[in-house]
This record gives structure tokens, sequence and C-alpha cells, in this order.
């Protein structure tokens, strides 16, 4: 069967990570599976600029990992179950982390999954968004 | 012979795991949806398994993108809880089923499912949150466990279709285990959430209900759902739902409900929850 990597980018607001995602940001994800270990966490945490020259990285991941720019990660290759090695190294949860690729804070986004999530209507789709 | 006596699907959240290990299951926000498992952990009281086979998927814990086996049975003795990067949840490492594991990755990879074979593995929140969920907070977790663990994180995944018939293989596998054992089978992970992105925090209750009705009644329409409708309508992270196939395939073709319970939110999910037990025996 012959893939389909465009499909997804219908979806509004979404990155979906794929086998060629997973080329493209293959170091970048290298680099957070290496934050499971305490010892690199605390090693990043003191000097991150060094540490994340420790890999072979383009210098727009590494700026998107010194900004702490989610999305910028997830555009350059990353995946956040990697990237939630980065979050964790800083004590941040899913919910403190995953709400500033968002246009809410914290606690906006807090009270939208308390009130039952964010709808799917108006969200399946970039025609339905009337986004380009 | 040995014998898959009942299926439990949940979702598989790390705040639960957290929740659980913090000691905050009553608190205002966690006590309504532990409450929905009450009645599990006193059912597998009286319905313990001798060997859970856990279908759940690995949270870039212990596979990197060096080596991302689609599908990866662990046969191994024991297998250790993972540091997810907040240091290993404080549970019991797992024992495994080698006799069983070994003979159920013999058997699937000549039915033609070319499952990777794990010696060891480290497990993570997508195998020890629904253990924390079923069993509470034990010394030592009360049944065996086979870790099945499916690639949901990378397109392409396994297709439905793939997944369900891998769960009438694991069916039939079982039933051909000489040694007289109770066995479950569990499917972890979703339901709808998204944990990404401008449109994170997506939740699709009515689209879950409607997958846990059709997983019952008539599974065999899920199986050519495609990976878009799941991100579409349950976010990119709802895909993680294929796995629960494989539960229902090795449940047989008719089951009893036997539990059922969803809960919004925990954390960025929609928490779902069931207790299936085939029909008719050996069927
Ligand atoms: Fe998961």
């Amino acid at each position: 069967m012959k893939p389909d990597f465009e499909q997804f980018k219908d979806l509004p607001g979404t990155t979906i990570f794929t086998i060629e995602k997973g080329r493209e940001g293959f170091q970048l994800n290298e680099f957070c599976m290496s934050l499971r270990k305490e010892e690199n966490r605390r090693r990043f945490l003191a000097d991150e600029r060094s540490y994340l020259d420790e890999w072979e990285m383009t210098e727009d991941q590494k700026q998107a990992v010194l900004t702490r720019d989610f999305q910028k990660m997830l555009d350059n290759g990353g995946n956040v179950y990697f990237l939630s090695k980065i979050f964790a190294a800083e004590g941040l949860s899913y919910v403190q982390a995953v709400s500033t690729m968002t246009d809410m804070n914290v606690e906006q986004y807090q009270a939208m999954m308390l009130a039952g999530g964010r709808n799917v209507e108006g969200w399946r789709s970039k025609k339905e968004r009337d986004v380009a | 012979m040995a014998k898959i006596t009942a299926g439990v699907a949940t979702s598989h959240v790390p705040a639960v795991g957290a929740a659980i290990d913090m000691g905050r299951t009553e608190d205002d926000y966690w006590k309504p949806m532990f409450q929905g498992y009450e009645f599990s952990k006193s059912w597998i009281k009286t319905n313990n398994p001798d060997v859970a086979i856990i279908v759940y998927n690995d949270h870039a814990s212990y596979f990197g993108m060096e080596i991302m086996p689609t599908f990866a049975i662990g046969v191994a003795e024991s297998f250790e809880v993972c540091d997810e990067g907040y240091g290993p949840r404080p549970v019991p490492s797992v024992e495994g089923a080698p006799e069983l594991a070994t003979h159920l990755a013999a058997s699937l990879i000549l039915d033609d499912f070319d499952l990777t074979v794990l010696n060891v593995l480290e497990v993570d929140h997508g195998l020890t949150v629904p253990l924390s969920l079923m069993y509470g907070t034990p010394d030592k977790w009360p049944s065996k466990v086979i870790p099945l663990a499916v690639n949901v994180v990378m397109y392409p995944q396994p297709s439905g279709e793939r997944c369900l018939s891998l769960g009438k293989a694991i069916r039939r596998a079982v039933e051909e285990f000489d040694e007289d054992l109770n066995v479950q089978i569990w499917g972890t992970g979703g339901m709808s959430h998204q944990i990404q992105g401008a449109r994170a925090g997506l939740i699709n209750l009515p689209w879950d209900q409607k997958f846990m009705d059709d997983l019952v009644d008539q599974p065999e329409v899920l199986q050519y759902k495609p990976h878009l409708e799941y991100m579409r309508e349950a976010g990119s992270e709802g895909v993680e739902l294929i796995m629960w196939l494989i539960m229902r395939g090795a449940l047989g073709d008719k089951v009893d409900e036997v539990h059922r319970f969803n809960h919004v939110p925990a954390s960025n999910t929609s928490v779902g929850h069931l207790i299936l037990t085939p029909q008719g025996g050996n069927a």
C-alpha cells in the first residue's frame, strides 16, 4: 500500500509523528531519550547549551529546546512523548507543558479540560476551521 | 489448557499513576475517576488471573527511535519500571510469565504475526497504571504479566484489521498451551486525547462511547476505521485505541459486558474502562 503522509496536513493545530518525521527529528528525540537518566537531567539543566552541543541537532532544534518552544520542536521532528523528558526534567506536568502550545494560559486550559475538554466541532479539518 | 477468561480495557493516563503515588486519590479532582474503578478492584479479587497479557504502548520510555517495533512481546522473568523523567514510579517490578510468553511468541510468529522478542524490557506508565487501577497499591502485583507492546506513537501504526486478527491469534495460541492457566487480556490507552499543538485538549466523549458500543457488539466494523479518523475525531493520541481491538479480538465473537465507566477529564484525557467476558466458553 502506498503511504499517504499528506493526509494529516488537513488536521488543524496537529502535527502527526510519522516515519518521515522520525528521521528528521532523530537527533532531537535521541537527546530527549538521554534525559531518562537523572545524571543527564542534572547536567542538561546546569548548562543547556553545552549539553545540546553534544548532539548533532540542527540549530533550529537547539533553539527550540532552549526557548521551550514545543510547537517548534514538533515542527522540527520532535514527538511529544520524547519532548516530555524535557519538561519532566523541570518537574512540569503534561498539562503545564501542553497548554503552552495552545492560545490559552495554563489556568484557562485547565478550566477548558474541567468543562469537558476542547470540543471537536470546528476542529476536524482546516477547511472546517477555515484556515489554510 | 490455558484459557482467556476476561478482557479489561482501560486508559493509562500518567497523571493517574502520579495521583496514586502521591496519595491524591481522595482529592476532589480525582475521587470521581477512581470511584469508577472500585467495582473493578473488587471484581478482580474474585476473578484474579494467573497471567494478564497487557497490550500497551511504550511512550519513548524504553524504545527510542533507534528501534521501533510494531509489535513486541516480553518473554523475560521480570520487568523493571522505567524512569520516564520524573524518576521511576514507586511500584513493584512486574513478574513475567516466560513459558506462556515464549509459547505465544513462537505461535504468533508461525501464524505470520512477526513479533519482536524482548528478553529485556522496562515498562512504563502504559503498563503500570492499569495495574495500579485494577490492584491498587500492593507490595507485589497479584498476577504475572506478559507485556505486549504496540507502536502507536509513529505513523504508520498497525491497522485495525491487523490488531483485531492478532487478538484472535492470541486466543488460539493461549488455548493451545497445555498448562491450566486463567489468562486475561488487557487493552490499554485512549480514549480521546490530544497532547500537542494548538488543538491540544481535544475530547470527544460521544465518539468514545460509540467506540465502546461497537467494540462490545460489532468489533468487525471498527477494524476498517482508518488511523486518520481516530486522529481527527479522538485526537492525535486517541489512536492508542487500536490496542483495545487486540484485546477484543482475543475474546471471541460474543462478549458479556461486566462493567463500563467513562470520566472526563484525567489531566488531558477522556478515561474509558470496560470489563468484558467471553460468551459461550471456548467458542
Ligand atoms: Fe498512552
